[in-house]
């Protein structure tokens, strides 16, 4: 099923699991049973974490984890309320009622506690107000009254990110852009889709497939995601090898600032070199330098023939070999380069329905997919299978399957998009993103491995072809022993070596003290400077992204 | 003994198909091809008989234009041994001259079973299969869901999914069975069988050297898309509902 459905059920669900959420969940003891047994119901599609001595004996769990204040795990230590920010109050809603109407300021307890949990149900806040804008003139009018009255709001896309970066921490006003879900106009010949930063994008590319043309970017939450959230974390995705990062193929955008300002950078042109081009800034800010209402992008054309191979290595020195072979055998034709570990497909076959192994799984110590997108299907498909059958002679590739028709390729593409989602039905799952140097890559999962040991399932898996790695470490709940093993460990190795602790989800609420791990400390500080001239009042998304040390 | 599989090259399964605009057909221009579903399951269950050893070759035979070659070649790297291309020319084929051109090559050929899929995707003929078993006048299994072939007796053992339920039937070979989806799951084309497949042989034959004669005795006349689907409308009231089952769908 897609995320978008999943999304919709979970939300379902969370209304039974979470009863009713109080002012100050961070700061409730467990004795106060915030879960209640009599409300916990078992979830068909999500195993639940549930955190509390008696669930544990319920589930006959047998060792029992010390259980601390918090019910969500987290890497963000305890963070106090900033006390600068107001309270919402009558007059505040009222306002928001004459601007957006009724039905979009959303005071709802249930809606309300789907949009105050993140993907993964890490991250838990406390919003008590949801607001739904139309237009980018109500986005202005919103943020132009929570500037004046000192207002934390978060922006809210599709509430799919990976690092907490989406859902409030305390109390800030939630904005989603769900609402602003048009498309204004796409250039049949460029290719220049101009759109409302509230699509889905699945949506946008189903609309340009009709046209002739693909999104530049694709990833696993597709059915979920809106651009708008895409362009502000700068996603990467199963394309990027092909088609590059968001900050080359994004050509304007609309971005309302902190004080109301609808800052108009929604430019259509490829080349423009007029000045400062501010665009970039708000590309990968994650909603804290402004709101991204609406987009102006490049979309390559649909090209007819694709091409998908799924491989076994017996090492991971083949796996880097069979890239550099793969980057010069296809060249302009390589699309996607993944790869993922015997442990991920051992994943997501036990907890993903209707998966099958194209290869005996039990064999093989790590699996690659290669995908070709070009215009001519004959010649790609010689060429990519000249260069498999080169491989193989050179015992770079031990086996390998080539797809023969788009049922075949969706069922190899299910696998390696179906491990995020297999990850999170285990119980908890501490997800890193790293970037690190391609003979390092490997390394880390190993070292994880040995560190925990028994107490967690540890895969790896990613855009081998981008050098990036998703570490996943999977326990069945959240818990501080086994985030301490973790963290700064994972931190510490991949600075180490010269990696970046966010390759492409961002900093968010996890990583928001970490930044000194990958930058230096005058670039954070010119970073802070920036906030501050846009945001002088730090209402956006606060908490997030830059050390809390930096504002104090 | 012989095996004989019978493919098609279709529109791809996941495809969106889309009418010409002059209503002649669909869209085959620009649209990814591939080897039709239940052909796929026909060409499986001939390489499980001759794994199990009741079959010694599995040959592979495609009508149609020169493209076809590529869904040999498909067949030959999911591991069928030969392959034989009838280059009928651009027209589409239908199912009678389809038959007669798969009798001619019976005739050749001399297979012990012939086995294909139940209709393809692209007209749901559901005819091939049974014309070339009265052509040949072969006892036919339709819509297999088990198979099990007996060397010794000669006999073919097959479940068929009917509308009642499952149908047990024993034919004496040589005998036709199309298959159903049930049947199995079409094992993937493998690197080391592409490696092989690239020896194996694909002969090219025209219908004139088989002395079939394509006559089309159908005439395609109009291909157009079903009418879309009118949205539903909410009535406020259940005299407004009445109203409108008396005069608008008439069924009061």
């Amino acid at each position: 099923m897609g995320r978008r459905r999943a999304s919709q059920l979970l939300a379902g669900y969370r209304q039974f699991l979470l009863g009713r959420p109080t002012p100050s969940s961070h700061e409730q003891s467990i004795s106060g049973s915030y879960w209640k047994l009599n409300t916990w119901r078992p979830c068909c599609m999500f195993r639940v974490s549930v955190g509390t001595p008696q669930a544990s004996n319920y589930l006959n769990l047998g060792k029992t984890y010390a259980i601390k204040q918090r019910s969500f795990g987290s890497a963000a230590t305890d963070i106090p309320r900033n006390p600068a920010f107001s309270n919402l109050n009558a007059d505040d809603i009222s306002y928001f009622r004459t601007i957006l109407g009724e039905r979009n300021v959303v005071e709802d307890e249930d809606r309300l506690s789907a949009a105050n949990v993140d993907w993964m149900r890490k991250y838990q806040g406390s919003s008590k107000l949801l607001l739904l804008p139309k237009s980018s003139q109500e986005v202005s009018k919103i943020l132009h009254h929570c500037n004046s009255r000192k207002l934390a709001v978060v922006p809210q896309g599709g509430n799919t990110g990976l690092v907490g970066g989406s859902v409030p921490v305390h109390d800030e006003v939630i904005i989603n852009l769900a609402s602003m879900d048009k498309i204004v106009s796409l250039d049949k010949i460029n290719g220049i889709l101009v759109c409302e930063g509230g699509c889905i994008l699945e949506n946008l590319s189903s609309f340009l497939e009709n046209e002739g043309f693909i999104m530049p970017l694709d990833l696993g939450a597709k059915g979920s995601c809106q651009i708008g959230g895409n362009i502000s974390t700068n996603a990467g995705g199963l394309r990027f090898v092909r088609y590059g990062s968001l900050h080359g193929t994004i050509l304007g955008l609309e971005v309302v600032l902190a004080n109301g300002t609808i800052l108009d950078m929604l430019g259509t042109l490829r080349k423009d070199n007029t000045g400062y081009d501010l665009k970039h800034l708000f590309i990968g800010s994650e909603g804290s330098l402004g709101i991204v209402t609406k987009v102006s992008i490049l979309t390559p054309p649909k090209l007819m023939s694709m091409n998908l191979a799924f491989l076994a290595c017996k090492d991971f020195t083949s796996c880097q070999k069979l890239l550099l072979e793969a980057k010069r055998a296809l060249g302009g034709v390589l699309s996607a380069f993944e790869f993922m570990d015997s442990h991920s497909m051992d994943l997501v076959l036990s907890h993903l329905d209707g998966v099958r192994s194209p290869l005996p799984s039990s064999l093989y110590n790590f699996y690659i997919l290669v995908e070709t997108t070009g215009s001519d299907e004959t010649y790609d498909k010689t060429k990519l299978e000249a260069f498999l059958l080169r491989s193989m002679e050179e015992g770079l590739i031990l086996d390998g399957v080539v797809a023969q028709d788009i049922n075949q390729s969706s069922s190899f593409w299910r696998i390696r998009e179906g491990i995020s989602e297999a990850s999170v039905k285990v119980g908890a799952v501490y997800k890193y993103d790293l970037s690190l140097p391609i003979d390092q890559f490997y390394g880390i999962v190993e070292e994880m491995r040995n560190r925990l040991g028994e107490a967690a399932k540890v895969v790896g898996y990613g855009h081998l072809g981008d050098g990036n790695l998703h570490l996943n470490i999977m326990t069945t709940r959240y818990d501080s022993d086994i985030l301490a093993q973790i963290e700064p460990y994972v931190y510490e190795w991949t600075s180490k070596h010269k990696g970046s602790i966010s390759a492409e989800h961002g900093l968010g609420l996890m990583k928001a003290n970490k930044i000194h791990y990958s930058k230096s400390p005058e670039t954070v500080q010119l970073m802070v400077d920036i906030k501050k001239m846009l945001d002088p009042n730090l209402i956006l998304n606060p908490y997030k992204v830059l050390p809390q040390s930096c504002f104090n | 003994m012989k095996v004989m599989v019978a493919v098609k090259r279709v529109v791809d399964y996941a495809v969106k198909i889309r009418v010409k605009p002059d209503k002649s057909g669909v869209e085959t221009s620009n649209v990814k091809m591939s080897m039709n579903p239940f052909c796929e399951i026909a060409l499986e269950e001939a390489l499980r008989i001759r794994e199990a050893g009741a079959a010694a070759e599995v040959v592979a035979v495609s009508v149609g234009p020169a493209q076809c070659v590529d869904t040999l070649r498909t067949a030959l790297a999911m591991g069928a041994d030969r392959a034989v291309h009838v280059d009928a020319g651009a027209a589409p084929v239908l199912p009678l001259s389809v038959a007669k051109i798969l009798k001619a090559l019976v005739q050749v050929e001399q297979p012990g079973l012939l086995i294909l899929g139940k209709q393809a995707i692209d007209d749901d003929c559901n005819q091939t299969g049974q014309m070339i078993a009265g052509l040949l006048r072969w006892p036919q299994g339709t819509f297999a869901s088990k198979v099990v072939l007996d060397k010794e007796k000669q006999v073919a053992t097959m479940e068929r999914e009917v509308d009642g339920g499952i149908e047990t039937l024993s034919l004496d070979l040589p005998a036709v069975i199309t298959t159903d989806l049930r049947l199995n799951q079409p094992r993937y084309a493998t690197l080391p069988n592409i490696m092989k497949a690239k020896s194996k042989v694909i002969k090219k034959v025209t219908p004139a050297e088989l002395n079939v004669e394509l006559k089309p005795d159908l005439e395609v006349v109009q291909v157009a898309e079903p009418p879309k689907r009118k949205a539903g409308v909410i009535v406020s009231s259940v005299d407004e509902l009445i109203h409108k089952l008396k005069n608008e769908a008439r069924i009061l």
